[in-house]
């Protein structure tokens, strides 16, 4: 026989055995099953995390804030810089009036509907040109705003996940009280995690007249950022900062995509090992159960080099049974599982999905494998190493 | 004792899997002791507050401030016995959003009479009340960017402008505080209301929020009330709370991602569980030709069942109090992310409740192989052939 039939035969033979060695195996499947599981879940949350924030991220929108500020809610413009702003080459311009929306983004209480408890959700004053500047607002129930009046429309996350967001109810907050009038989708963006209205209204409300926190603008080109953001900066009559909308929320999700990836990495490392060790045990109690079947094999004539590929390959196995029931588990459970967490930029929540995506989970089939591996390598050298003659005698 | 010399002799026999059975159950159980580490951190707050202890803030959120002249009219309220100032300040260490930690504008006397957890050294404190732009840091802080009294700390904020003629914030670091209570937050920087609010660009005579200390704890809720009614229709409304239930609400912001969190790691805990208490019953059961042999040298049913469940009960013990030493020992270390997690520490608590799911741990695993090992027939035993 030749290597290759050698392999074929004894690996196809260990495999095949796999059920006499039932209560092990599914132990150290199991153990796997959970790494991947819990790798892919956790990871999943901030996969979901990232993409809420990141998906409404254009490069034709630019935001501009005051300089120094990292996130709206720390960010001051008045009217007049806010005008400025909007004059500015590279805007993009309808009807003759340039394309930017000056915003005031403030917090408020509202209760969560799991646990009742309150919730700092955001709430928005937009002009009216942030519709088309944003251009993925889509209502899916009610409509729009109207410019003038104390109504609000609810993103969808929001109106999921917190209380008395329905269409025809009335919100106090503060000493006024806004009539919800509409639920609106984004792409899965940010903006569905917040509160519209008119910013003329709200700025009253507030007590900041004439100001805004950030000004949203289209670009009349995904290439005009860099004319604009020059002749923003180079503007001695402003002190702000620009990015496109794109750079803006993949900054503002880091803090909380970060925290929850870290953590979620530990949990699944630590588990990691957990599950190495115990498919180290699985291996060697299977290598030591068939001491004298591979040493009779030995005794044939067969070489070190099939004895290792068996033990590897049933490890393998093993491995990828337990990965693919653990990827499979944390698909059914997670993905688009609905939560709110709250983004430790802006101390606000953002209501987003879980997402298993096609990249986690090849990761997971990558980490069982590397598992699966490791937990084979060891005993399979052992096994090679084994001398024939005791390991005949063993009992 | 003197089998357990037995015992131990029996663990060796096969080291190598001992050893990695141990250390699956060390690894499962310092992934406990950490997360107990981050319930404790997202909690700390909460197991801080005092019943007595009140929060008066906006009512629409706690981002809105209110006017400082509301602490005269809060003073009176029957029952307030102390009221202090306080305003979140948001200050940016060398212009590097990652070196977070609270800043806060307190006045001095109100704020340590307020809080009297945090400790800070007499003379320290007389300085604080001299110099206007003094500030007090909690020793985790001081140490994690390595400054000293005396030393000058620039910040800028965002929120509140800076001060006239100038591109940042200077504060002059006068004394450091401690705390004898654990889970304490040791990583605030307090500074003066007066000095901020007379440097600040925006918001003038507006402050954050009170702490209020009310006599009788008992009496807090109707406390809360009349304070709310005080600012009633006026335009600054307010909420009054309990500080614990403020703690709270803050910490179910985090909501889903902490329950999610922890339901994943009690599967995985239990996961791991399951697989090292399977390899323990498949050890003892590889042995039963040998508990026939002790049994035929006239070892009791008892004592047999005794040995095998001590054997697992070691076992899971070593690898669960390792496991449970070194969660302790990260938490000693301090925290590993100071930012988002200021406090860090294994609660008594939680490292009891360790120790005994350890213990369970062990006899559960155990009791299976034990009781068959119990009822073995000494002749059906040594009959068996491996």
């Amino acid at each position: 026989m030749n290597l290759l039939q050698q392999i074929v035969s004894v690996v196809g033979f260990s495999i095949r055995t796999i059920p006499a060695r039932l209560g092990a195996s599914t132990s150290a499947a199991i153990g796997i099953a959970g790494v991947v599981g819990t790798l892919v879940g956790v990871l999943s949350i901030a996969e979901g995390f990232r993409h809420a924030m990141t998906a409404s991220g254009s490069e034709d929108v630019a935001i501009v804030m005051r300089s120094g500020a990292d996130n709206e809610m720390t960010s001051n413009l008045t009217k007049d810089e806010a005008r400025l702003i909007s004059d500015t080459p590279g805007v993009a311009r309808a009807n003759d009036a340039p394309l930017a929306s000056a915003e005031l983004f403030v917090i408020i209480d509202l209760p969560k509907i799991t646990t009742g408890t309150p919730a700092n959700v955001p709430l928005r004053g937009v002009e009216p040109t942030a519709f088309d500047i944003r251009g993925n607002i889509q209502m899916v129930q009610g409509r729009r705003i109207e410019f003038g009046k104390n109504e609000i429309m609810v993103g969808a996350g929001a109106a999921r996940a917190f209380g008395g967001l329905t269409v025809g109810n009335s919100l106090k907050i503060g000493v006024n009280t806004w009539e919800v009038v509409g639920i609106f989708t984004s792409g899965g963006g940010a903006a569905e995690s917040e509160l519209w209205t008119d910013a003329a209204v709200l700025q009253p409300a507030y007590n900041r007249p004439n100001a805004f926190q950030s000004v949203y603008v289209r670009l009349a080109s995904v290439g005009s950022f860099s004319e604009f953001k020059d002749a923003l900066t180079t503007n001695p009559q402003l002190k702000i900062k620009v990015h496109t909308l794109k750079e803006f929320y993949a900054e503002q999700s880091t803090a909380t995509s970060d925290f929850i990836t870290s953590i979620g990495k530990f949990i699944a490392g630590m588990m990691a090992l957990g599950a190495l060790f115990g498919a180290l045990n699985t291996m060697y109690s299977a290598v030591s159960s068939r001491t004298r079947e591979i040493a009779t094999l030995r005794a044939l004539g067969f070489g070190s080099l099939p004895v290792v590929m068996s033990v590897l390959a049933e490890s393998l196995v093993l491995a990828l049974a337990g990965g693919a029931l653990g990827a499979g588990l944390a698909w059914l459970l997670f993905d688009g599982y609905q939560a709110a967490t709250m983004n430790f930029q802006t101390f606000s929540q953002v209501s987003f999905a879980f997402a298993v995506t096609p990249t986690l989970l090849i990761l997971a089939i990558i980490w069982a494998s590397v598992l699966g591996l490791l937990g084979g390598i060891f005993p399979a050298i052992r096994a090679a190493r084994l001398p024939i003659a005791s390991a005949l005698r063993e009992t | 004792m003197k089998f357990l010399s037995l015992v131990w002799s029996n663990l060796k026999r096969k080291k190598l899997r001992t050893s990695l059975t141990v250390l699956s159950i060390l690894v499962a159980f310092l992934l406990y002791g950490f997360l107990a580490c981050i319930k404790a951190a997202f909690n700390s707050g909460v197991n801080m507050a005092d019943a007595d202890r009140l929060v008066t803030r906006h009512k629409v959120s706690i981002i809105q401030s209110i006017p400082s002249s509301y602490e005269s009219r809060i003073t009176k309220v029957p029952g307030v016995t102390l009221v202090a100032p306080q305003s979140w300040f948001g200050g940016i260490y060398q212009n590097d959003s990652k070196n977070f930690f609270a800043t806060i504008a307190v006045e001095p006397e109100s704020f340590l009479a307020m809080y009297p957890e945090f400790d800070l050294p007499a003379e320290q404190k007389a300085e604080w009340l001299k110099v206007r732009h003094g500030a007090i840091v909690g020793e985790v802080t001081l140490k994690r960017f390595g400054w000293k009294i005396g030393d000058t700390i620039p910040l800028t904020a965002p929120i509140w402008g800076e001060p006239k003629g100038k591109t940042h914030w200077e504060f002059q670091i006068v004394g450091v505080y401690t705390s004898q209570r654990k889970g304490a937050d040791l990583t605030s920087f307090y500074f003066r209301y007066d000095f901020f609010d007379e440097a600040r660009e925006r918001g003038k005579g507006e402050i954050g929020w009170f702490g209020i200390r009310v006599a009788d704890k008992d009496k807090a809720a109707s406390i809360s009330k009349t304070i709310d009614e005080e600012f009633a229709n006026s335009a600054y409304e307010t909420k009054t709370e309990p500080e614990g239930a403020m703690m709270a609400g803050f910490a179910e912001q985090l909501g889903d991602i902490g329950t999610i969190m922890f339901a994943v790691v009690s599967a995985v805990f239990f996961t791991i569980l399951l697989v090292a208490g399977n390899t323990m019953t498949q050890s003892v059961r590889e042995r039963t030709e040998e508990l026939g042999v002790l049994k035929a040298m006239g070892f009791t049913n008892g004592l047999v069942l005794m040995l095998v469940l001590l054997e697992s009960c070691v076992i899971a013990l070593l690898g669960g109090l390792i496991g449970l030493g070194i969660a302790w020992a990260i938490g000693v270390g301090g925290s590993p992310a100071p930012s988002v997690l200021p406090v860090f520490f294994l609660p008594q608590k939680d490292l009891i409740i360790g120790a005994c799911m350890a213990l369970a741990l062990g006899l559960v695993a155990g009791a299976l192989p034990a009781i068959q090992a119990m009822r073995l027939q000494i002749a059906v035993a040594l009959r068996r052939n491996g």
